[in-house]
C-alpha cells in the first residue's frame, strides 16, 4: 500500500503550532464550545449520543442491560487473583488502585516513554514472572473494564511534566492527530473537528472531547469489549491508511495527546457503542 | 442548394466530427454518454469502495446520504464546463486546500475512465 501522509493545514488554524499543552487544551475546549453552543462540554463524554437525540434513545435502551457487565465481573476476578509470588496488580498501580484510570497515560521518566494503563498492567505481569497479555484479547479487555468501572466519576488528569522527552511525545501525538493519512487523505481532525457533528452516511461524527473517557467499549459491531487502540486502528483503516500496532509508540503518543485534550472530563467507562 | 443551407450542413458536419474527435482523445461530452455509461457512472458514485459520494453529498437517487457537503443538484447548469467539474473530483484540493473531500484522481481512488463516467453521470442529474 502506498503511504499518503501530510500535515493538515487546518491544524495551523485550529491550534497554533508552537503552543504548549495548556494553550492547546484551552483552544481545543473553546473549539467545541463554539462548534456546539447548545451542548454542555461535559456531555460529550457520551460521544455521538450527546449530539443525536434519536440515536441517544436507542443507546439508553441498550444501557438497561449493559453488555459489558460480564467483562467487568471477569475483570474483578482476574484482578483479585494473586500472582504466584504473592503480589498483585494493586501493588503495581499505587495508592488509588483500582481507581486509577484517570491518571493514564502517564510519562515514565525512568524509561522516557508514555505508558498507558494496558502497558502498565503488562509491565506489572512481566515484573512478577507472568507472560504479557494480548493487548486485543479478552483478559486485557476484562481487566481494563473492571478498572474503568472502579474509576467512574474521576476526572481525567493527565500530566505532561516539564521534561523535553514528555513534551516530544505529546507533540508527536498532536502531529499524528492533525496529519492527513491514507489514500482517502483524512486526519483525525478532519472528521472529529472539521466536520464534527455532521452525518457521514448514517454516522454522526462525535467530538474528540469525550473520546477517551469511556474505554474499553462494548461495540455491537465487534460483539465484545475492545480497546481504544482498536478504535484508532479502525479509524485509520477506514481512510485506507496503514494502521499501527496496538500499544506501539505511535498510538501511545496519540492517546497521550488525545487524553490530555480530555483533561477535566469525567470518566464514564466502560461504555456501549454501536 | 442555397448558400445558407450549405453553410448549415457544413457546420453540422464540422460539429459532428469535432464531437467524434473529442471522443477519440478521451474528453467526454455529456451528449455522447450512453444509458449504459450513465448507469456505470451511477454505480461508481454509489459504490462504497469506489466513489462513495453519498457518504457526504445528498443527490438524486442517494440513499442514507450524509450532510457533510453541498447537495449535488442542477449540475449541468452549474457546470457548463465539464472540465471544471472533472477537476473538482480529480483533486478538490486545487480549489480548497483544506477540503475533506478525497482527491479521487490524485490519489488513484478512481481511474481516469471512472472519473469520466462520474462526470457524465453528474451532468445528467
Ligand atoms: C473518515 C472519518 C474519520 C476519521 C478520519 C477518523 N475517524 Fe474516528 N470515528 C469516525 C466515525 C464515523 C466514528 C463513529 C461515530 C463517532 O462516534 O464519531 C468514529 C469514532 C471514533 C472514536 C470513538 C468515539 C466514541 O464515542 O466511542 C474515537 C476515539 C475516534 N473515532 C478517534 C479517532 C482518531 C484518534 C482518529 C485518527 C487516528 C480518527 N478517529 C479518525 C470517523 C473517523
Ligand atoms: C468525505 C466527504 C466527501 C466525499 C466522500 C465527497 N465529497 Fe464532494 N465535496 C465535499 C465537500 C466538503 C465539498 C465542499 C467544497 C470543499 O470543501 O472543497 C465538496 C464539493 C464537491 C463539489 C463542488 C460543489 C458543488 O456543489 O458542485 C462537487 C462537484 C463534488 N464535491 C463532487 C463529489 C463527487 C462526484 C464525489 C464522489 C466521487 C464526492 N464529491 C465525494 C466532501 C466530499
Amino acid at each position: 500500500m502506498k503511504h499518503f501522509i501530510s500535515l493538515c493545514a487546518s491544524f495551523l488554524i485550529a491550534v497554533p503550532a508552537l503552543a504548549g499543552p495548556d494553550e492547546d487544551l484551552a483552544a481545543f475546549r473553546d473549539f467545541y464550545i463554539k462548534s456546539f453552543p447548545l451542548v454542555e462540554l461535559a456531555d460529550h463524554k457520551d460521544g455521538a449520543y450527546a449530539l443525536d437525540e434519536a440515536k441517544r434513545e436507542q443507546w439508553l435502551e441498550m444501557e438497561d442491560f449493559p453488555p459489558y457487565e460480564i467483562a467487568v465481573d471477569d475483570g474483578a476476578e482476574l484482578y483479585s487473583e494473586a500472582f504466584p509470588n504473592g503480589k498483585s496488580y494493586a501493588d503495581c498501580l499505587g495508592e488509588q488502585a483500582p481507581a486509577v484510570k484517570h491518571l493514564y497515560p502517564r510519562f515514565n521518566d525512568n524509561e522516557g516513554r508514555v505508558e498507558t494503563l494496558e502497558w502498565v498492567l503488562n509491565t506489572c505481569r512481566l515484573a512478577n514472572g507472568l507472560p504479557a497479555l494480548d493487548y486485543l484479547g479478552e483478559q486485557m479487555a476484562a481487566l481494563t473494564a473492571y478498572i474503568a468501572m472502579a474509576s467512574r466519576g474521576k476526572k481525567v488528569n493527565v500530566v505532561v511534566p516539564d521534561d523535553e522527552r514528555a513534551l516530544a511525545a505529546y507533540n508527536a501525538g498532536k502531529q499524528f492527530y492533525y496529519s492527513r493519512r491514507g489514500q482517502l487523505n483524512f486526519a483525525c481532525s478532519s472528521c472529529h473537528m472539521q466536520i464534527t457533528g455532521r452525518m457521514l452516511r448514517a454516522e454522526r461524527l462525535s467530538a474528540a472531547i469525550g473520546h477517551t473517557t469511556h474505554w474499553p467499549v462494548y461495540r455491537g459491531k465487534w460483539e465484545r469489549v475492545g480497546a481504544l487502540h482498536e478504535r484508532f486502528r479502525e479509524c485509520n483503516e477506514q481512510v485506507r491508511a496503514v494502521p499501527f500496532e496496538p500499544q506501539g509508540e505511535e498510538y501511545r503518543n496519540l492517546e497521550y495527546f488525545l487524553t490530555y485534550m480530555n483533561n477535566g472530563m469525567e470518566l464514564n467507562g466502560p461504555a456501549t457503542r454501536k | 442548394m442555397t448558400d445558407i443551407t450549405m453553410q448549415i450542413r457544413i457546420s453540422i458536419i464540422a460539429g459532428f466530427s469535432l464531437a467524434l474527435m473529442a471522443g477519440w482523445i478521451g474528453v467526454s461530452l455529456p451528449v455522447s454518454a450512453s444509458p449504459e455509461s450513465l448507469e456505470e457512472g451511477r454505480e461508481i458514485v454509489a459504490d462504497r469502495k469506489r466513489g462513495n459520494c453519498y457518504t457526504c453529498h445528498q443527490m438524486a437517487g442517494a440513499e442514507l446520504a450524509g450532510d457533510v457537503a453541498p447537495p449535488l443538484v442542477q449540475m449541468k447548469m452549474r457546470y457548463p464546463d465539464a472540465a471544471v467539474l472533472r477537476a473538482q473530483i480529480a483533486d478538490p484540493r486545487m480549489r480548497n486546500p483544506n477540503t475533506v473531500m478525497p482527491p479521487y484522481g490524485a490519489h488513484g481512488i478512481l481511474t481516469e475512465r471512472e472519473i469520466d463516467r462520474v462526470v457524465d453521470y453528474l451532468l445528467s442529474l
